[in-house]
């Protein structure tokens, strides 16, 4: 019997406007009762912001938003959570000096004034046990890795009662293959339970896989909802973007055989790296694939000179370099973009401007004063060339959308003249439009005579850039593999082989 | 979690700051037991106590502001502003003591709430917040007063009762019961309390526990309403300690109360630190000025090396922080 399903949420013809932005134009948005809706579009579209006017942290907005068949106007973050809608926003939101468990049940510690540790200890240890998550309640937020940090957030999202509505505002870009797989049984599970569930994300594929109807938005306008059992990749990407997308086919990058060994690296050792040793040629992009914590961040922090190593040697062009701090590192022509932008890699509260030209300053001065000009035109031709989505070069960092801060970090870099450059997860959070560009970027970098390391969860992105990839489990260099050789299968055995 | 882990961790939080602050008492009090003119007696140890009971409840009151992201630099005037308020209840107004002791209090409470007030709900920088109050509680209170310095009754006369709870009560250092005591209530409140939670949380990611649905700026109000109550106490027990208050002092006993917080662990930068640590802090800070005292330098040397102290103490704080961050900029 074909019964036309309930919707739970509905929004219509929603405005939202920010200095400088019309975030939201006339944007509609419906979602049924037990589906997981995907939202996507490019960065910027206006996803995140549609999804602060459902959860109240936006509560100025032109439009008519029903929940329950009820017109609603939240006018605060715990009316929408009372009223049975729970969130994880695209950013990490968690407070790092407070434990796991104080950090799910933050709000929620009890009744009365006084809260006790041991009982929320008790409490988180099951919902972690039951997500999985290998963290204990006591362990402090700040020491755990970025992917770790997410599922703790998506377990706290998880764990509302009166859930009728999650949302999650990319929840995937921080988790690898095999966490993002139990995070969709999780949401599998949940939608059994008629829960319904907003879902954004770049990675199309997941969509394809998880999602049962899909909304396209462009420029902060609906564009359609499409039933994606009934649809094509491709023809998502063309509604997000307007045109399609003509994947560069893949090839081999200008290494040139007997290339020189730009770096190399021997025995690195510390807690949780056990003896890495490879070399990157000249010209070269280097995979480096893995589950999330398998250490491959961890190496290259090493190789930066953020982390003390216990043993091992760094080779430079040959010489052997002592790198004992970033400064070092940035010295002798070594990069690194961390896989965390807003902990280690934007200052948020400076324009874009500033995040682009502080670290060369001495580049763009001449006699010790900053050139405004060079400055501008360098920020100018960087904004063009990436994409950047800003209003204007002053526009502060914490306003643009996550996908095009990300984009902020890469500009950053590009302008730095680095030879060897460290990518750690560079397309996380950033649509497929603007991920073909960033790879265009890299193979341009390869051709100026730059190498490239890339770290990545994401395989098809390893397959589709590296010449060469190197497969890491558990702190350890378990294959080597030509790209000739590489596909899929054969990386995901060897990463999660012990 | 295992011993290593558990001394792991420990290391990398405030418990290290914690641990040198230990050992930074035990040492200067070794030196100026060598050094000082009767330094290792119990008279001077008496009176390490009693020089440590209004900059303890001081320093109470920062640490929960500090935790919270906050600072209060207008804690010292605010102390001896109330006070003044005190003895004017008394002197001139007329109140029975206790009432006038109530006046104190109260008076700590409002100023606490304002400085609340300017930072939570007008959204002011608790740096200027707290450093107009500082000039409006310095200035406000010797109107009051009309610039006359108050007295408090002395310890032998009826009305002396009160300073009984703090001075020697035959020989015993009876401030320092006090102390102990609104240590555990204050320690019960920053570690068992929702509170207590959402200070260290609201300190650590105040963005975070706006996006969880806290009112965040609710709870700092608290935070600095809280802290007025200990510098209500402060200001009970300086008016003990000294009896005669003058107008238009007080600014830079604060200095001493975040100076005590930062040697004790608690971070400037918010979201760490521990009343524990802070105790030390106070100890370390009184132990110095008594020793000097007793080496018979000049008063003026106390500030040079409490200045000292102080840089020192945060210099830990920032080496620590970059240990955490495990990243520069760049
Ligand atoms: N607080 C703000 N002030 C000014 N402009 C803003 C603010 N927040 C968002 N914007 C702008 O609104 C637009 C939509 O941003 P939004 O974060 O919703 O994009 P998004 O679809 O989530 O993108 P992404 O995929 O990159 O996360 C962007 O152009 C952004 O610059
Ligand atoms: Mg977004």
């Amino acid at each position: 019997m074909e019964q036309k399903k309930k919707n739970i949420l509905e929004m219509r013809d929603i405005n939202k406007y920010f200095v400088g932005a019309h975030a939201l134009d006339n944007c509609c948005f419906t979602l049924q009762k037990g589906e997981i809706h995907a939202l996507v579009g490019e960065n910027g579209a206006g996803k995140s912001t549609l999804v602060k006017i459902m959860t109240g942290v936006y509560t100025d907005y032109d439009g008519e938003y029903l929940f329950c068949g009820n017109k609603v106007h939240f006018q605060g973050i715990k009316e929408a959570q009372q009223a049975g809608i729970s969130v994880v926003h695209q950013e990490l939101n968690m407070m790092n000096d407070l434990t796991v468990a104080q950090n799910i049940f933050i709000g929620r510690e009890s009744k009365g004034f006084f809260c006790s540790d041991k009982k929320l200890n008790e409490k988180a240890q099951k919902l972690i046990s039951d997500f999985d998550i290998k963290v204990k309640p006591t362990e402090l937020l700040k020491n755990l890795s970025v992917g770790k940090a997410q599922m703790v957030e998506i377990a706290r999202a998880m764990s509302f009662e009166s859930t009728k509505v999650l949302i999650l505002d990319e929840p995937t870009a921080a988790l690898s293959e095999s966490e993002s797989h139990d995070l969709f049984e999780k949401m599998e599970n949940l939608r059994k339970k008629g829960i319904s569930i907003v879902f954004i994300s770049h990675r199309l594929g997941e969509i394809m896989k998880i999602a049962d109807r899909v909304t396209v938005m462009r420029d902060g306008a609906y564009i359609d909802t499409l039933k994606v059992c009934e649809c094509k990749i491709e023809e998502i990407i063309c509604l997000m973007i307007g045109r399609e997308i003509i994947e560069e086919p893949k090839q081999r990058s200008g290494v040139k055989e007997n290339a020189p060994t730009v770096l190399e690296v021997t025995n690195l050792k510390s807690s949780k790296v056990k003896d890495v040793s490879f070399i990157l040629n000249k010209g070269e992009i280097l995979g480096f694939a893995g589950l999330v914590g398998s250490g491959r961040t961890e190496v290259m922090r090493l190789i930066y000179g953020v982390d003390k190593k216990e043993s091992g040697e760094i080779f430079v062009n040959g010489v052997k370099r002592q790198i004992n701090h970033s400064k070092d590192a940035i010295k002798y022509g070594i990069g690194y973009l961390s896989e965390d932008r807003k902990r280690f890699g934007l200052m948020l509260g400076l324009s874009v401007m500033d995040n682009i030209v502080l670290p060369s300053y001495t580049k763009l001065s001449k006699f010790g004063f900053v050139s405004k000009k060079k400055c501008l035109s360098e920020t100018y031709r960087l904004i063009k060339q990436l994409k950047i989505k800003t209003f204007d070069t002053n526009q502060i960092v914490k306003k643009l959308s996550g996908g095009n801060q990300q984009k902020v970090v890469i500009g950053k870099w590009l302008l730095q003249d680095m030879d060897i450059l460290i990518f750690d997860e560079p397309t996380r959070g950033i649509d497929v439009g603007a991920r073909e560009e960033i790879y265009i970027m890299i193979k341009k970098l390869i051709n100026q005579g730059n190498s490239i390391i890339v770290i990545s969860s994401d395989l098809t992105e390893i397959v589709r850039l590296s010449d060469r990839v190197m497969v890491m489990s558990e702190g350890k260099i378990t294959g080597e593999l030509d790209i000739s050789e590489a596909n899929q299968e054969k990386i995901m055995t060897l990463a999660t082989q012990g | 979690m295992n011993k290593g882990e558990r001394v792991n961790q420990f290391m990398k939080g405030e418990g290290l700051q914690k641990l040198i602050a230990v050992l930074a008492l035990i040492i200067l009090y070794m030196f100026f037991s060598f050094f000082g003119k009767y330094f290792l007696t119990v008279d001077t140890f008496i009176s390490i106590l009693d020089s440590s009971y209004y900059i303890g409840f001081l320093s109470i009151g920062a640490t929960f502001v500090i935790i919270a992201g906050g600072i209060d630099l207008s804690s010292g005037t605010v102390m001896v502003g109330s006070a003044l308020i005190g003895g004017v209840a008394y002197n001139v107004w007329g109140l029975p003591i206790a009432l006038s002791l109530g006046i104190v209090m109260l008076s700590a409470l409002i100023f606490g709430a304002i400085n609340g007030l300017l930072v939570g709900k007008i959204g002011l920088p608790p740096f200027i917040a707290t450093l107009g109050i500082q000039f409006i509680s310095l200035g406000y209170c010797s109107v009051i007063a009309k610039v006359q310095t108050q007295t408090y009754p002395s310890l032998i006369s009826k009305d002396g009762w009160f300073k009984q709870f703090v001075y020697k009560n035959e020989g015993f250092p009876m401030g320092i019961i006090w102390l102990i005591l609104f240590f555990i209530i204050a320690w019960v409140i920053l570690n068992k309390t929702v509170l207590g939670r959402y200070t260290y949380a609201i300190g650590s990611n105040e963005e975070a526990v706006e996006l969880t649905g806290i009112k965040s700026n609710n709870w700092k109000i608290l935070v600095y309403i809280v802290n007025g109550f200990f510098c209500g106490l402060a200001g009970i027990i300086y008016a003990a300690t000294y009896s005669t208050i003058t107008p238009q002092t007080g600014n830079g006993q604060e200095m001493y109360a975040i100076a005590a917080c930062v040697i004790g662990g608690t971070s400037l930068s918010g979201g760490i630190g521990s009343l524990s640590g802070t105790i030390l802090g106070v100890f370390v800070i009184s132990v110095l000025k008594t020793g000097l005292l007793s080496m018979g330098l000049p008063v003026q040397w106390q500030q040079v090396l409490i200045g000292v102290v102080v840089i020192l103490a945060v210099l830990m704080d920032v080496i620590r922080m970059k240990n955490l961050k495990r990243f520069s900029l760049t």
